[in-house]
């Protein structure tokens, strides 16, 4: 038992230090500037949370990208009426999206299987509409919610009039690398507390829900509000993620809602290895380089790579890859899913481990407890 | 009678016309080890859904240790100690034997719902021991750390009862509990019934094998055509006639 805690405290270790030093690391990948370093620490939370829901009871929501949308709408709220301390935006979108989760979650969880996804995901989509057009006077419809000269912000103290002022922790800028690093401590806050839940009692009641909810239930566990609560905590995440998005870049718009917005964190997770502790992540950071680097290529790029080979086969090659990169980098994506989905059912995470396993079999036959569920990690 | 804990009174239970139970009445006392038996179809298994909420009876209640059961949900009914082992195994394979066996040990302690996700599940040292002397008892801790998924169909019967002991109850239901199991495996599980039967606990059983039955029921019921006809301690059931033409006469007890 205390080699597992003693894991679990490695994993957090490693996994703090690897999010810490991503602008060292990720430079030679192309991708250690701020604003995509956000983006993976951001769409990371989304998919850790979301994974607490699907990974853990098995519940698939289509309609996450709500609570990623809601958390939004609530942090640029505080920043024009309080404050443009981050802390304050940070806990209403995250309470706030709690709120709208336990009333969708409410409701939904009287469903399972594909009627409950169906539910999850007409709720988001009349949240979708309803942010575009009857609520416009709190979500500022097409043109999205943005900051104005003339926000009351009434906890700040008169600043320098006629500029829109920035987020601020404190004081300091959320801009750029300390806006980076703001997100990435609240990741691995987020993590810790997602490996908490994973390790209770309460995350094992979950699993068990995914494995026989019937069976729970004659067990004597009134198996609803462990799902709502699941609901309730993922769609929490959800909300911090939006928070984040507006702590970075203080406007909202409903289009962060769109169904698309909550196929995309299914994705993630999927791509990861969902009911694992990292893959979510994994498959967060997977899918926005892809989105940001791969779709950044042009064919200008690509007759460079290829400048070295005679000109028809250059010309060839290019003409092949270019399918893939810039505005098709969602037919890579797309192919790498289905290799993975077909070959790693369980995700990257399933190849680590696969790879992880090949070594301890060759190397020493140290069998460590692989009772305590290996699919845990 | 003394101390009746289970009451099931007066119960009706059809299936688009088809009466599966009719006028059911059937009483168990405290520390009883009560067994149903009867032919295939006979409306046993029936019962016992009516029993544990799975089923609502058309009319009639049943009632256990003064709370009426009809109408509870599976949980409530679980939580007041009244606990039903399956089958067919209702387990859960995607866990390892030991968190099946220490998450009905937590519905026992916990109640039907806790919100306790800051504690560590494999830090329930007192939940954890009491697992593992269940799952010793039932005679599978040489797989304690593997998936349920992976015990053959006998021992996840053992399984079955380890999760259902577990949880103390005050009242077992048992639905063939050794069906399904070799010989020298059936015997154990007689013995392991006996010991818990020493120790008081009010047990309801549902039984093909005539063995079994007789060699653990203080009182049997016969059901046959959804009717109890006839109730008694083995002695005067093996005797009743009635008994021996409806079920008993093929079996050569």
């Amino acid at each position: 038992m205390n080699s597992s805690a003693f894991k679990d405290t490695l994993l957090l270790v490693v996994f703090a230090t690897a999010i810490l030093t991503m602008p060292i690391w990720l430079k030679p990948f192309g991708a250690a500037y701020p604003d995509l370093m956000q983006r993976f620490a951001i769409y990371g939370l989304f998919a850790i949370g979301f994974n607490i829901l699907f990974g853990l009871t098995g519940y698939l929501s289509f309609g996450h990208a709500a609570f990623l949308g809601v958390g939004s709408y609530a942090a640029v709220w505080s920043f024009k009426l309080l404050t443009m301390n981050v802390l304050p935006a940070v806990f209403f979108g995250v309470i706030v999206a709690g709120f709208f989760a336990y009333l969708i979650g409410f409701i939904s969880l009287r469903r399972s299987g594909i009627y409950f996804s169906i539910l999850t995901l007409a709720f988001a989509q009349m949240c979708y509409n309803l942010a575009y057009s009857v609520l416009t006077p709190i979500t500022n419809g097409e043109t999205g919610l943005q900051l104005t000269l003339d926000d009351p912000r009434v906890l700040d103290a008169q600043a320098a009039a006629g500029s829109i002022p920035g987020t601020t922790l404190f004081g300091i800028p959320m801009t750029g690398i300390t806006g980076f690093y703001f997100c990435a401590v609240v990741l691995i806050i987020g993590f810790f507390i997602s490996m908490r839940i994973f390790n209770s009692p309460f995350g094992m009641m979950l699993k068990a829900i995914k494995s026989n909810q019937n069976r729970m239930s004659y067990t004597g566990f009134n198996t609803r509000p462990y799902l709502i609560w699941a609901f309730v905590i993922s769609g929490m995440y959800a909300g911090l993620a939006g928070s984040l998005l507006a702590v970075t870049d203080p406007l909202a718009g409903a289009e962060r809602m769109q169904w698309t917005a909550s196929g995309e964190v299914v994705l993630m997770t999927i791509l990861g290895g969902a009911g694992t502790l990292v893959g979510p992540f994994l498959g967060a950071g997977l899918i926005k380089y892809f989105e940001n680097i791969f779709s950044s290529f042009n064919e200008q790029i690509l007759h460079e790579a290829f400048a070295a080979l005679p000109d028809g086969l250059e010309n060839a090659l290019v003409g092949l890859t270019s399918l893939f990169v810039g505005e098709g980098w969602h037919l890579t994506l797309g192919l790498l899913f289905m290799v993975i989905v077909i070959f790693l059912p369980g995700g990257i995470m399933e190849g680590v481990r696969r790879i992880g396993s090949l070594f301890t079999r060759s190397g020493s036959k140290a069998k460590s407890e692989s009772s305590t569920a290996p699919e845990a990690r | 009678m003394d101390n009746v804990v289970f009451h099931v009174a007066d119960v009706h239970k059809s299936f688009a016309g088809l009466h599966a139970l009719s006028d059911i009445d059937l009483s168990v006392t405290e520390g009883e080890t009560h067994a149903i038996i009867g032919p295939n179809g006979a409306g046993k298994s029936t019962l016992l859904n009516v029993c544990i909420g799975r089923l609502k009876p058309d009319s009639g209640s049943v009632v256990f240790d003064g709370n009426t059961l009809t109408g509870k949900k599976p949980h409530e009914i679980n939580q007041l100690g009244v606990v039903r082992v399956f089958q067919t195994p209702e387990i859960f394979p995607d866990l390892t034997l030991l968190e099946n066996v220490m998450v009905p040990c937590l519905a026992k302690r916990d109640g039907s719902f806790k919100l306790n996700w800051f504690k560590s599940f494999r830090g329930e040292k007192s939940i954890r021991d009491h697992a593992v002397e269940t799952l010793v008892d039932v005679g599978l801790e040489s797989q304690v750390g593997s998936h349920a998924s992976n015990l053959s169909r006998g021992d996840k019967r053992r399984l079955e009862l380890a999760m259902g002991l577990a949880q103390k109850p005050k009242l077992l239901l048992l639905d063939e509990p050794t069906a399904g199991m070799a010989r020298h495996d059936t015997n154990a599980t007689i013995d392991l019934l006996k010991r818990i039967k020493a120790t008081g606990m009010t047990k309801v059983i549902i039984e093909h094998d005539m063995h079994v039955v007789f060699s653990l029921a203080d009182r049997i019921s016969v059901l046959a055509g959804g009717r109890i006809i006839a109730q008694g301690t083995p002695d005067e059931v093996k005797g009743n006639p009635k008994v021996v033409e409806a079920y008993l006469g093929e079996e050569q007890v």
